[in-house]
């Protein structure tokens, strides 16, 4: 019983980061058309900021994570700029210009700290005990919080305000957007500083849990993808619905078997996901 | 005659390089077979792999002789392109990419999951190596560099020569239709189904093939060498040579591994390569959509400008 227990909290969390990491990307993706391979090397570039700042420079951690927040958000802004606006009408071409963007983060990350893991510790060592042999420590409690809260945001400024519209707009069809006036690269700009700024904070808040290493991207990139295509490309509720069904399952089946047979299971569950509904289980009728 | 006589020139450790970018330029061949019917796969170094793994144990496990089981590992690697088809052309383009990816990374998780047959993460070790053999005066011996590269040249020219053919033929011209105009094809009777599947397994033999090469040359296969950052290697020789000509892959893997191993090697930078590898493939595609390969055709109308300038040019 504590052990079903303790894996339902411990999903909990893991479904909490990857759903703002598979979020970031299924808005890049609507918006942009591209599939931004790196975004997990930004997702690392939000940890490694918290390595330096809080780790290395003293920082409040929260303050680091704002501070990784806003750095891997404009990192989104110079991809946008860089290699995402001159390749617009090729959407192979941004995925492999983004392909080279993550070998040239993974390089700096190298240069800047060494292959090593870095061990954070975290800014609080506290625990709820939820019922007796059920831990939750306060750190995956952030994570769990934070999640909710920016998705909250997220959701509410994709409903309720212009931009959001006009996001939302760009996705389902560009041209008749620009039509109506609205900006194609302010938008593009908007969603990719969401977009990246969703997985830098993932990596920012999870960095003292997860030991992060300048190679972390691979697995959280191979992580999202699975999710954004079992929850169906382009579709933002798709994703946040699949984030929990697969962290579930993942978590289920390391906890009983190991990580090796989770990540088979997982890329299993993507392949038949693929082949017998390729718009994946919530389909894409409505995008982004 | 440079390739023949290029062994000699080199220092041993670049003698071993140049043998690994001859089984990359089969590689990297194949793999232009595949993007031919228009579908990029992310499993092809995977498909390499299971050839590599194939040949290994057939010989390690079956004491197969090594120059038969070359030959089994390679049209392993077919069989085993064959059954993921039936998954995989369920899906095209962007589809298929992932599609290829998940299955690719399922095989290599299953080589490091399972201990027994497959090694682990650690692998298969002390792979059996190419038989030497005495011929009159010559000593063949498998384990120098040098007499595996002539080897490895023989099997990569008559393997691109087949390719080239393929490509040639009314297959490979289907090929080119079912990536341009895929409907049109249908509709006069071509199954696109089967011919997709046809590029796809012709193009993982000699991945295959070029895996065995690999497998008893270095004498040891673990999961990592076949992983999806091994994969885009592939994809930026690939890109930055351009696919539109047999060459221009086979020009891409040639220069880049020339600048990564002379030039980069000799810089002294080599925590800094994958960056200089990153930017190459960012201004690549930025710059020169079309790849290296479209420099060619300038290069030569640029020479005979200047040919028939310099034949013009005494009469004046």
């Amino acid at each position: 019983m504590e052990l079903i227990l303790q894996t339902i909290v411990n999903a909990t969390y893991a479904a909490s980061y990857m759903a703002l990491v598979a979020v970031g990307l299924v808005l890049i993706f609507g918006v942009m058309g591209v599939i931004n391979f790196a975004h997990g090397e930004l997702y690392m570039a939000g940890a490694y900021t918290v390595v330096f700042f809080y780790a290395d420079l003293d920082f409040p951690f929260f303050a680091a994570v704002a501070l990784g927040l806003l750095f891997v958000g404009c990192l989104g802004l110079v991809m946008e700029r860089a290699l995402f606006r001159p390749m617009r009408d090729n959407p192979l071409g941004g995925l492999i210009a983004s392909i080279g963007f993550l070998l040239v983060l993974q390089t700096l990350a190298v240069v800047g700290f060494g292959v090593r893991m870095e061990h954070i510790p975290p800014p609080t060592q506290e625990k709820i005990v939820v019922i007796e042999g059920v831990i939750l420590t306060w750190q995956r409690l952030y994570v769990i919080l934070a999640t909710v809260v920016l998705l909250g945001a997220l959701w509410v400024f994709l409903r309720r305000s212009k931009f959001g519209w006009a996001l939302r707009a760009c996705a389902q069809d560009p041209e008749a957007a620009a039509l109506q006036g609205i900006s194609m690269n302010n938008t593009a700009r908007l969603a990719m500083f969401i977009g990246a700024a969703l997985a830098g904070v993932a990596g920012a808040l999870t960095a003292p849990l997860v030991s992060p290493t300048p190679y972390i991207g691979h697995s959280i990139i191979v992580t999202a993808f699975i999710i954004i295509i079992v929850g169906g490309i382009g579709s933002l509720e798709g994703a946040v619905i699949a984030a929990v069904l697969y962290a579930f399952v993942h978590t289920i089946v390391t906890t009983y078997y190991d990580g090796v047979v989770a990540n088979i299971v997982g890329l299993s569950m993507m392949l038949i996901v693929l082949v017998v509904k390729p718009t994946g289980l919530f389909g894409a009728k409505e995008r982004a | 005659m440079g390739l023949i006589a290029a062994p000699h020139l080199l220092s041993f450790s670049q003698q071993e390089i140049a043998v690994l970018l001859v089984i990359n330029v089969l590689l990297v061949a194949s793999y232009r077979l595949m993007t031919l019917t228009g579908e990029w796969s992310l499993g092809h170094v995977v498909i390499m792999g299971t050839g590599a793994y194939a040949s290994a144990l057939f010989t390690k496990s079956l004491g197969v002789p090594v120059p038969i089981s070359m030959v089994l590992g390679a049209l392993f690697a077919g069989l085993v392109a064959l059954g993921l088809s039936f998954p995989l052309f369920r899906m095209k383009g962007f589809y298929f990419l992932i599609g290829s990816f998940a299955a690719g990374e399922i095989i290599r998780l299953i080589w490091k999951r399972f201990t027994n047959p497959f090694g682990g993460p650690k692998g298969i070790k002390r792979i059996p190596e190419f038989p030497g053999f005495d011929l009159g005066p010559f000593t063949f011996d498998f384990y120098e560099p040098v007499t595996y590269y002539y080897f490895a040249l023989i099997v990569v020219t008559v393997s691109l020569f087949i390719l080239y053919r393929i490509e040639r033929s009314r297959i490979g011209l289907t090929f080119h239709a079912i990536h341009w105009q895929d409907k049109l094809a249908e509709s006069v009777g071509v199954d696109t189904f089967r011919y997709r599947t046809l590029a796809f397994v012709i193009a993982s033999v000699f991945a295959g093939l070029a895996g065995a090469l690999y497998a008893h040359y270095v004498g040891t296969v673990n999961p990592n060498r076949f992983s999806v950052e091994e994969m885009v290697f592939v994809l930026i020789w690939a890109i930055v040579g351009g696919t539109a000509t047999f060459y221009g892959p086979i020009l891409g893997v040639v220069i880049l591994t020339v600048i990564n191993e002379v030039v980069l090697r000799s810089l002294g930078v080599d925590t800094l390569r994958p960056l200089f590898y990153g930017a190459i493939l960012i201004f690549s595609v930025l710059l020169l959509p079309a790849g290296l390969e479209s420099l060619v055709p300038k290069a030569r109308t640029w020479l005979t400008r200047r040919r028939t300038e310099a034949e013009r040019s005494p009469t004046q």
